[in-house]
């Protein structure tokens, strides 16, 4: 789960990450009482959405007047920002952060990630602040600092050494400064089940000190249940409603943009459809996982969900019945087909316990645009043909 | 021969009071796992599908001798099994559990680490000997006895990559489900080289996915270490960037991790890697007939 900026620095101030002073708002007449109350003389007006890249895509930007930030904010609050990291269609602008503007003399990277490899949390930094990482990272790989950072031992002070000199820095007042920095940073990430922290940039101001100009955090979803202050920051009008909807009954649901709706049980298989289908020459309109129990009401459930998507020109359902038999499934679909209006080609490929016999059931059962597929292949070879009208 | 567990292998189940622990355990013994007990703490004493339930981890190994043991227990107390079941002497747990905090496996799979003690999953189907021994929840009828290999992170491809290689006339010596978490236990590269020395292993399946580099660990050993044929389907070649399909560890990370990197890296191996896992079965096939 990801949470705003805004969010993020309320949660930097209680570990004592220093960030500019800043209110979170949602109209305009509120964004100017902010900026009054922030006092100025400057202020930077910026979007909240869960996307990075807001800055270039024209989500922040710089006010000198009152005047400027009542202007800024009838701009920003209500426009659709594309970034590199929003789809085409962009988001909506619903609430902005009006924050003081700072004393920049330098910008830095600092982030908190899990490191799969190691196996546990890696602190990376770079002078480079600012800039998208990954350009870093391909381009100029030897300015970035990574040190990794074994929870059993927790962050040393030597880890906070290799950091700061790491980094260039060679006054020892900002040395320490950095190297609070990011032991409260590594504090935070572990007692909060964090993904991923990042600061981007980072300045450092004219006296030598380190403030998160920005802040970007996402959390182990596995872990939310123990952390109920952070859960509360969830903001469901920033994910996508389908997807939603859908964990609300169990189905695991991303949309694409093809044709060919899938439905299918585990998530390995669910990707292994979608590659099947686009090997065959059609196109996945989307990535749905039933999970391992699917019975009428899921199966139902996913119809609809896929068939809100007005490109479906056919359905493959694709079950491989393990502990759950296949007659038992087979029944579940045709049960969904009367609860649901299926107006185009379903095709049903149903393996494992109890096969044969849920085969028998479909075809006996006489659904006019049910398709039965003999296996994965032929299954999926049906389904590319009826999406072409075939 | 197999790999891991056999018939002999003597198994207890925590968190095996529960629903899904009762309702698979019992499954398990149907199929003739030696499951030698179970724990479930203030349950100890009593007596649950004709085997005795413990307190603890440590009585239910002194007690019973068991050198594995497969978790049922809920998310949150994952860890904590985990542990128990490294200090308590425990040689393999297998974690069935889906959904326990990443950071819960991080320490947990360092403690167990320190203890000798080898984990599989979380969030995996288990491992299975084909006609021997069945440790978690899968399908058990799909795996003939043979002599092909399985590892995959998933658990449907697995029952899907094992029944077309019973369909094509193989069959299965011990099939390994991994797991997709960001953290796992043992993965390809722990697991190849036991396939490797198995003298009934003929042949290896890998089912891998997008996100992380196992698959990209696993072809450099495979290029090094491993001289029996590979066949390897990776999913997830038509996954959208940035997105978590299904399992927390599929996601595509800026350029990292996607499908098409860790293919090559299993091709440039000398692996024949398919790609749609509907050309597994065919290319079992096709590995075993040049041997």
């Amino acid at each position: 789960m990801n949470i705003h900026e805004y969010q993020a620095k309320q949660i930097f101030k209680k570990y004592g990450v220093p960030t500019p002073k800043g209110i979170m708002v949602e109209s305009v007449k509120d964004a100017v009482s902010a900026a009054e109350q922030l006092g100025g003389p400057i202020w930077v007006v910026k979007a909240q959405i869960h996307a990075g890249g807001r800055g270039l895509g024209g989500g922040v930007k710089l006010a000198k007047s009152l005047e400027e930030v009542e202007t800024l904010a009838n701009e920003i609050l209500g426009m659709t920002l594309v970034t590199h990291q929003t789809t085409a269609e962009g988001k909506l602008v619903q609430k902005l952060y009006i924050e003081d503007g700072a004393d920049i003399q330098s910008e830095y990277y600092l982030s908190v990630v899990l490191d799969r490899k190691l196996e546990m949390p890696l602190i990376m930094a770079s002078t480079e602040g600012g800039m998208n990482i990954e350009d870093v990272a391909e381009n100029t790989p030897e300015k970035i600092v990574t040190i990794a950072v074994d929870p059993a031992i927790g962050f040393q002070g030597f880890h906070g050494r290799q950091l700061a000199f790491g980094l260039g820095l060679t006054d020892k007042s900002e040395q320490s400064n950095m190297i609070k920095l990011a032991s409260k940073l590594f504090k935070l990430y572990m007692e909060n089940d964090a993904e991923m922290i990042e600061i981007n940039p980072l300045i450092k101001t004219g006296k030598g000190e380190f403030i998160a100009l920005d802040g970007k955090m996402g959390f182990d979803n596995s872990a939310l249940g123990r952390h109920p202050d952070i859960a509360e920051m969830r903001d469901l009008t920033e994910e996508d409603p389908d997807e939603v909807e859908a964990a609300k009954y169990g189905l695991s649901y991303v949309a694409l943009d093809g044709e060919i709706g899938c439905m299918v049980n585990g998530a390995g298989l669910a990707m292994g459809t979608m590659d099947t289908i686009n090997h065959m020459g059609g196109t996945p309109a989307n990535f749905l996982d039933v999970g391992g129990s699917a019975n009428a009401e899921t199966v139902a459930k996913g119809f609809e969900i896929i068939l809100k998507n007005p490109k479906v020109k056919a359905i493959f359902v694709n079950i491989f019945g393990g502990i759950v038999r296949c007659d038992r499934i087979a029944n579940g679909i045709i049960e969904a087909t009367k609860i649901t209006d299926v107006n185009v080609p379903v095709i049903v490929r149903l393996d494992g316990t109890n096969a044969p016999e849920a085969a028998e059931i479909l075809k006996n059962a006489n659904i006019a645009n049910l398709i039965v597929g003999d296996d994965l292949g032929d299954g999926a070879a049906k389904a590319v043909a009826a999406a072409k009208g075939n | 021969m197999s790999i891991l567990v056999n018939k002999d292998t003597k198994v207890i189940v925590q968190g095996f009071t529960g629903k899904e622990g009762s309702f698979h355990a019992e499954q398990c013994l149907d199929y003739g796992t030696k499951i030698v007990g179970g724990v479930t703490p203030n349950k100890g004493g009593q007596t649950h599908l004709g085997q005795p339930v413990f307190n603890t981890v440590k009585e239910a190994v002194a007690t019973t001798g068991a050198t594995v043991s497969m978790i049922f227990v809920p998310p949150a107390f994952v860890g904590d099994a985990v542990m128990e079941a490294a200090e308590a002497g425990i040689e393999l747990a297998v974690i069935i559990t889906e959904g326990a905090p990443v950071k819960d496996m991080q320490a947990a799979k360092a403690h167990a680490t320190k203890h000798g003690m080898m984990t599989i999953g979380p969030n995996c189907p288990g491992i299975i000997t084909a006609e021997e021994c069945k440790i978690g929840i899968m399908p058990g009828m799909i795996f003939k006895k043979g002599n092909v290999g399985l590892i995959s992170k998933s658990g449907t491809l697995t029952y899907e990559g094992a029944n077309q290689v019973c369909n094509e006339g193989f069959g299965i010596t011990t099939a390994v489900g991994i797991g997709g978490d960001p953290i796992i236990g043992l993965s390809y590269k722990q697991i190849l080289p036991m396939f490797e020395a198995d003298p009934d292993t003929e042949c290896i399946v890998m089912i891998g996915e997008i996100g992380g580099d196992l698959e990209i660990q696993a072809a450099k050993l495979i290029k090094e270490q491993i001289t029996k044929p590979v066949v390897a389907f990776i999913a997830g070649q038509t996954a959208p960037k940035g997105k978590t399909m299904g399992h927390a560890g599929a996601i595509v990370s800026g350029s990292a991790g996607t499908a098409k990197e860790k293919m090559e890296a299993l091709e440039a191996a000398g692996v024949t890697v398919v790609v749609s896992p509907a050309e597994i079965g065919a290319a079992v096939t096709k590995a075993m007939a040049k041997k």
